[in-house]
């Protein structure tokens, strides 16, 4: 496991536990989505995981070695980006790499320049190496945040809100990047408050809120135990409602034009026919698979909003 | 510089961890490079002195025997002058001399200030101290590589004065036998080599005020404050030397026997007072420099 924690908690000085108690276990090979809203101490975890603070209690193992005892050791092997790009803005993109990749021992200082061009043209800055960071937009910062964990080859790779400030398009390659990554045999542990992102590139997923660890498992496991919910479009909303409440549906809810429910067990016919029966007009009928969405606020019983 | 070479020499002491075998579970298949402890310290001057800032510093620093050189080849000097500008006219040599001595008392202090409240709350507020230690530079070792920067800079400020104080009083005065403090001549040489002795020591006096400032430094995230809390520093340090009341604690101030380079252009050279700054330096900075590490090996980088 290249991360694991153990009753991982922080405490600041004014009281506040940021992060409670979190075992986080994330295996080899995985893309593993960090999921929270703003708040929920998901950067807080990542600055303990990476030593950058320490723990108030419990402990940290980064690719089976306790941080942050042995981070001269780990870090080499851990490409980072934590909360937000930090670079110095009167030198150039490229000039930024450097000093970055300077820093670690073990690079090489032979290929450092190869290597920074190969992480610049990597995340699509090429063009801008020689520009001052001072000039660059914030997804040009995050697109070099990115280069600086992409310098040598890393097993792991921690980083914080990684599509924060990108367009759409930047956040495509950013996803197909993670991809690539993971493909290759990376395990990519990426923090985020956008559910589409973890449901489109994340194999696996924990959930976090108020500082404590909800869940953790596979994305499909998340999904699997939420029930698929019956939804009907009609304009006969009473109507409906009623006829599906006499099939035993739970959970009714009515919104606008449609009707929702829990089925149970019932096959999804009887209850077309049923509704069909009692004149109800349908506009459109069907089983609804739930979104990420749905089980986070199953799992948090909130709103995905920030926290307090 | 390649630092490639010294890649097997082990690392100095709180350099970090020894090369230890590999115990991760991918991590064999990789070779490790070898130890390039000192790209760091390399990119640290870098940092320090390619920045328009400090250029325009040492600029500064160079103009000051410029203009004293230019006053009093206008004005010339009464021949009563007090100290060694009263001698530039007779000798450009002591232009030199004369620029260090007038530098000191802050013009040279100034530039210390900016550039040690700078090293570490500057990394901190720009965030880049984050990814500095995630890279990982290592706490012990980045506090290291900026003292070291901080000492070099020192000694770059006081020899940009000396070059420039050399020209220009090459340029606008005659040069000969230097007249030394205790009435004997030396030749031109000799009185050029410990105008030399007299920036080495100058920037070794300003070692004291960078551990300060380290130290401040690496307390905050706001490099102005930390700027402005060294300048204060200093400023009171002066004010207390300059109390006559207060002198059974003056040996121990930090700029208490500053003047003391004087002593290099004595026949024989005074070493004594010199001897006793320079200790109460190295306190200074060594007392500094262990608070500073105390306080970024333990602090939370947000």
């Amino acid at each position: 496991m290249p991360v694991v924690t153990r009753g991982l908690t922080k405490r600041f000085r004014g009281g506040q536990v940021a992060v409670d108690a979190v075992d986080l276990e994330v295996p080899a090979g995985s893309v593993f989505g960090f999921l929270g809203p703003n708040g929920s101490g998901k950067t807080t975890t990542i600055r303990m995981l990476l030593g950058l603070i320490a723990p108030t209690a419990g402990e940290v193992e980064l690719l089976g070695e306790p941080m942050p005892k042995a981070h001269l050791r780990v870090l080499p092997r851990v490409g980072a980006l934590v909360e937000g790009p930090a670079f110095y803005p009167f030198w150039t993109g490229q000039a930024n790499l450097l000093r970055f990749d300077a820093a670690d021992r073990t690079a090489d200082p032979k290929t450092r320049k190869a290597r920074a061009g190969e992480a610049l043209e990597r995340v699509g800055l090429s063009n801008a190496a020689g520009k001052k960071v001072r000039a660059y937009s914030l997804g040009m910062r995050q697109r070099l945040a990115i280069a600086v964990a992409l310098m040598q080859r890393r097993e792991l790779l921690v980083l914080d809100e990684p599509t924060n400030g990108l367009d759409p398009q930047g956040t495509r390659e950013v996803r197909h990047l993670i991809q690539e990554l993971a493909h290759d045999g990376t395990t990519v542990f990426t923090s985020t408050h956008l559910l589409a992102e973890v449901e489109q590139v994340c194999t696996h997923a924990a959930v976090m809120s108020r500082g404590k660890l909800l869940r953790q498992s596979t994305v499909a496991d998340l999904r699997a135990e939420l029930r698929p919910r019956l939804v009907v479009r009609t304009p006969d909303l009473t109507q409906a409602a009623e006829t599906l409440q006499g099939l035993g549906v739970t959970e009714l809810k009515t919104t606008g034009e449609t009707v929702e429910g829990d089925p149970g067990e019932l096959p999804i016919e009887k209850f077309a026919a049923a509704l069909v029966a009692a004149d109800v007009r349908i506009h459109g009928f069907g089983l609804e698979r739930p979104s990420l969405e749905d089980a986070f606020v199953a799992l948090t019983g909130e709103g995905f909003d920030v926290a307090e | 510089m390649s630092p490639s070479e010294t890649a097997d020499v082990p690392a100095g002491p709180g350099a970090g961890a020894p090369p230890a075998p590999e115990t991760g579970t991918v991590a064999g298949q990789e070779p490790r490079a070898g130890r390039h402890t000192l790209a760091l310290f390399v990119s640290e001057l870098r940092l320090v002195f390619a920045r328009a800032r400090t250029q325009v510093g040492l600029g500064v620093l160079a103009a000051v025997p410029l203009l004293i050189g230019i006053a009093i080849k206008i004005a010339g000097t009464d021949p009563g002058a007090e100290g060694f500008i009263g001698q530039v006219a007779g000798n450009g040599l002591f232009l030199i001399v004369a620029s260090l001595g007038l530098s000191l008392p802050f013009f040279l202090p100034t530039a210390v200030t900016v550039i040690s409240g700078e090293s570490l709350a500057g990394e901190a507020s720009l965030g880049t101290l984050r990814n500095l230690l995630t890279a990982p530079a290592g706490r012990s070792r980045l506090l290291a590589a900026k003292m070291v920067a901080l000492a070099v800079f020192c000694l770059t400020a006081t020899m940009t004065i000396w070059i420039s104080g050399l020209i220009v009083g090459f340029v606008l005065f005659p040069v000969g036998d230097v007249l030394l403090l205790s009435g004997s001549t030396v030749s031109l040489g000799e009185g050029l080599l410990r105008a030399l002795g007299i920036a080495v020591v100058i920037s070794l006096s300003l070692l004291g005020l960078a551990g300060i400032g380290l130290f401040i430094s690496s307390l905050t995230s706001t490099p102005l404050a930390a700027m402005a809390a060294t300048f204060g520093t200093f400023i009171v340090l002066g004010i207390l030397t300059a109390i006559p009341q207060l002198h059974a604690i003056h040996p121990w101030l930090l700029m208490y026997r500053w003047q003391s380079f004087a002593d290099l252009l004595r026949d024989p050279p005074y070493w004594h007072e010199i001897g006793r700054n320079l200790l109460l330096q190295g306190g200074y900075l060594a007392v500094f420099y262990a608070a500073a590490w105390a306080r970024i090996t333990s602090r939370d980088i947000t």
